[in-house]
């Protein structure tokens, strides 16, 4: 995959020394860019001076480079899709693009990228439109440094910030998305990489995945989305380094897995989220040194789970540390630091002797009666952890770290 | 001075008093005896507010005192069991009643103190005390601010002889001044020279009330213990 | 009334319970944020004592002050004072003690460690707590004449409290479990000064799990300005409707 990327890279780098050669068309204005498109041949460059243009869509048909000087705005007047790239190697970079068409049939977009390869959308704002950048049929694309917002209130009203279908090698970096319904959604989206984007209050996801296979996102910020993060139906995902941020609400995930396999979360942090990792029907998940801290849940673990690993990671202030809804457990916890573990370590390796067991009886009542949380942390309460701890009844007995950290990992 | 009509207390099945009626005037020293539990104690907490009535009322200076408490400015009180806060000295305490009666910052009346000369003790926590010194304490206490009425039960219970003669002359002094003082006490003879008015409760009843000359009269007694035992016999 | 206040308070304070009682707080909740490793492990130990330690250490103590406090009582009862107010100060003399026990012992570790709104509503809560128990005790002392009987209806109001209601609550929760509870069971908390003081502050420690079960009623009632001044309202209730039927029974009643 790697390699593919560097391609890319020299991809780029051959296009830039062809425009040397090529003409430069300046719009103002009282022009249309239109009109410079058609007149331009391929690899000429476009700069748009300052101003708004209304041109009730503009379609990109062959491989130019298209530059907004101190950001001209492109107005789509609630009415048009505003820039529809069907060429290859198109750059589109500077632009103010905002007001794009909203339709309950069509899914209009700000910049939509058709059947297209090696195409770079960077350093624009979005503002206030239905979807932001919307891919179909993309292969080896750049999307970077936007800046996507919109003000969207509720999921149908509003669009996906950058939205890919079936796309194969895109490279999303540096971009900051929010109020749209998911900040990231990709369908049939493969070898892409997702990195250090910023996706925040988003009504929806800050990021969504549906079969989308070998993907990895790393150092990306996920906070105050409606629902956090989903990935569901993929494998072979890579997520490190990532922060998941006080995603709050009754069904708000940090992280939400669904039906995912072979995949890898390493290095993450997730802080104040309802429930920080929910996984359902997720297999052979590697779950290493990451961070739970001060969530509601940190591990929501469904016994349709198994072979996962979850070691090195370390929790602490956490409500409930792990909950799950059956009494089978497949899935290993090793060497994990848990701040409520009470054990002792005479042999002074820094592994706690006796078992710690995270599951708390009293996520089995919230479980069956969510009201029950109102008495959380009551004496009462208290007592009954307490005596389940001491004799396991109903919490499964194979839930429990045999090597409990007695200090947190450096993470 | 203080006019109870119909006093009626009842504690569960105790009738402690039963239609009490008393007229008592200033310039009089009045006894009140009778046998344990015969309601004088019961009495004096009504006069004071301690206890309140089921029925009848109690005036004071023609003030019915009921739920009221300015009348008490006029009231010396001494009580049968003198219980103060034990962690406060002596001087604490009397400085503490003296500040909460502030407003009476006219003439304190020191005399009690320096006659007993309880001074030398004014460091004292009142936890130390001998059972004859708390009583001094509360006697000082009662005369302190020089009130109208005094209401002293048992007195001379738990005090030295000479104690007992400094108090009995203090009473006899501030009776000259025309002051209404209540005594309830057992040991009669405490009671000659002081009493003018005797009055005598029995079972919850006050049985009778009259001046002591005209008691002495009738039983041709000197003694106010004669005089009592005399009038029992005829009974 | 002030003279009063200012009399109890100095024999409080004179005598070493309380002094004993600032001390313990102290020394607990310095250990606790001194010892945890995370400041919000020592919140959860401090919410525990928050919620068991000190309404049973002002209601026992409380009472037993009252009931040693008779001497004082009866020797002021023939002077020329209010009983009303006379009751008055003791109760306020009392709540001042606990007050300034509970803002040294707690307050000032709050102060060092954990200076945010979770500390000050702790802080908030104990002194709420301390005052409502000190109102109970009132109550009880009033209520009965014999010391022991009165030290045993104090030790039932707060087991009550803390742990029978609770129970009571989560049976019914279970009971009921296919009814929608949320509204019943804001009311219920707010019949128990203790589970309101502990929601207030699982408010704070617990908020993304808070968040996630009872959603939108409770950030709706207690996130709002109403809520809260509705909770507050009802926490003052607590504190005074206790002490004010001990006054007026106070008031009646035969020394």
């Amino acid at each position: 995959m790697t390699l593919h990327f560097k391609s890319i890279l020299i991809f780029w780098g051959l296009l830039f020394c062809t425009i040397a050669r090529a003409a430069t068309i300046t719009v103002y204005p009282n022009q249309t860019i239109n009109a410079a498109v058609q007149q331009a041949k391929p690899g000429d460059v476009i700069r748009v001076m300052p101003g708004t243009y209304r041109e009730k869509g503009i379609i990109i048909n062959k491989p130019i480079i298209l530059i907004g000087v101190d950001h001209p705005v492109l107005e789509g007047e609630h009415k048009y899709e505003i820039l529809t790239i069907i060429s290859n190697n198109v750059i589109v970079q500077g632009f103010t693009i905002q007001h794009s068409g909203y339709s309950s049939m069509d899914e209009l977009a700000a910049i939509r990228l058709k059947n297209v390869s090696h195409v770079s959308i960077r350093n624009n704002h979005l503002l206030n439109n239905f979807f932001g950048i919307y891919c179909q049929h993309a292969d080896s694309c750049v999307i970077s440094g936007n800046q996507i917002e919109s003000d969207g209130t509720s999921e149908l009203e509003s669009g996906n910030g950058i939205h890919g279908w079936k796309c194969d090698h895109l490279i999303i970096a540096n971009n900051s998305i929010t109020g749209h319904r998911d900040g990231i959604y990709f369908e049939f989206v493969t070898n892409t990489l997702i990195f250090h984007n910023n996706s925040f209050k988003n009504i929806r996801y800050g990021l969504h995945f549906m079969f989308s296979h070998s993907d990895t996102y790393v150092k990306n910020i996920f906070s105050n989305n409606g629902a956090g993060v989903a990935v569901m139906y993929s494998h072979k995902v890579i997520m490190h380094q990532n922060e998941f941020r006080e995603n709050w609400g009754s069904s708000a995930y940090g992280l939400l897995m669904k039906e995912i396999t072979d995949s890898h979360a390493e290095g993450n942090l997730f802080y104040r989220n309802t429930s920080a990792v929910y996984m359902e029907g997720s297999n052979r998940i590697h779950i290493i040194h990451n961070r739970f801290l001060h969530n509601g849940n940190a591990i929501k673990l469904q016994a349709s789970c198994e072979d996962n690993i979850i070691e090195q990671n370390n929790f602490s202030g956490n409500s409930f540390d792990v909950s799950t809804n059956g009494s089978l457990v497949l899935n290993r916890f090793s060497k994990n630091y848990w701040d409520k573990y009470e054990g002792y370590d005479l042999n002074k390796n820094g592994i706690g002797d006796v078992p710690f067991r995270p599951l708390s009886i009293y996520t089995l009542i919230v479980e069956r009666n969510a009201t029950a949380m109102m008495l959380f942390r009551s004496p009462i309460v208290n007592l009954l952890e307490r005596a389940e701890k001491i004799l396991p009844g109903i919490t499964p007995e194979s839930l429990k770290d045999d090597e409990p950290l007695m200090k947190p990992l450096p993470l | 001075m203080i006019i109870a009509t119909n006093v009626n207390k009842r504690f569960g099945k105790l009738q402690a008093l039963d239609n009490v009626s008393l007229n008592c005037n200033k310039g009089q020293t009045i006894a009140l005896i009778g046998p344990n539990g015969s309601g004088k104690t019961t009495f004096i907490k009504c006069l004071l507010g301690m206890v309140i009535p089921d029925s009848g009322f109690i005036t004071v200076n023609n003030k019915n005192i009921s739920h009221d408490w300015h009348y008490r400015k006029q009231i010396g009180y001494m009580p049968q069991m003198s219980r103060f806060p034990e962690n406060m000295t002596i001087e604490q305490v009397i400085d503490m009643v003296k500040d909460i009666r502030s407003d009476a910052n006219e003439s304190m009346d020191e005399e009690l103190p320096e006659a007993f000369g309880l001074k030398a003790l004014y460091g004292k926590r009142m936890r130390t005390l001998s059972g004859g010194t708390r009583q001094k304490v509360s006697a000082c206490l009662a005369f302190l601010f020089n009130p109208d009425i005094l209401i002293l039960d048992e007195p001379t219970a738990g005090l030295d002889p000479v104690s007992s003669e400094i108090l009995k002359e203090k009473i006899i002094s501030e009776k000259s001044k025309g002051k209404l003082t209540l005594i309830t006490s057992h040991v009669l003879s405490d009671l000659d020279d002081l009493v003018t008015e005797v009055v005598y409760m029995q079972d919850g009843k006050l049985r009778f009330h009259s001046p002591l000359t005209k008691l002495q009269k009738e039983t041709g007694e000197e003694k106010l213990n004669k005089v009592i035992a005399r009038i029992m016999q005829n009974q | 009334m002030k003279k009063i206040i200012k009399y109890i308070l100095l024999d409080i304070l004179r005598n070493k319970i309380i002094i004993a009682y600032t001390l313990l707080l102290m020394v607990i909740s310095m250990s606790l944020f001194l010892l945890e490793d995370n400041a919000s492990k020592a919140m959860l130990g401090l919410l525990n004592i928050t919620i068991i330690i000190v309404p049973l250490v002002s209601i026992i103590f409380c009472t037993i002050y009252m009931y040693n406090a008779s001497e004082f009582i009866e020797l002021l009862i023939a002077q020329p004072i209010r009983r009303t107010k006379l009751l008055t100060g003791v109760y306020l003399g009392l709540v001042a003690s606990l007050f300034i026990a509970t803002l040294i012992g707690i307050g000032i570790p709050v102060f060092i460690y954990s200076p945010d709104t979770s500390g000050f509503t702790l802080l908030f809560t104990a002194i709420a707590l301390s005052t409502v128990f000190a109102s109970l005790a009132l109550l009880s002392a009033v209520m009965t004449r014999d010391k022991a009987k009165g030290i045993g209806l104090a030790l039932l109001l707060w087991f009550y409290f803390s742990f029978i209601y609770d129970g009571l609550v989560l049976m019914i929760l279970f009971q009921f479990a296919d009814y929608p509870m949320e509204k019943t069971m804001l009311a219920l908390s707010m019949l128990n000064p203790i589970d309101l003081g502990r929601i207030l502050l699982l408010l704070q420690l617990d908020i993304s799990a808070m968040m996630g079960f009872t959603g939108a009623l409770f950030r709706d009632f207690f996130g709002s300005s109403q809520g809260i001044i509705f909770a507050a309202g009802n926490i003052i209730l607590w504190m005074i409707l206790p002490a004010l039927l001990a006054i007026n029974k106070f008031k009646n009643k035969d020394l």
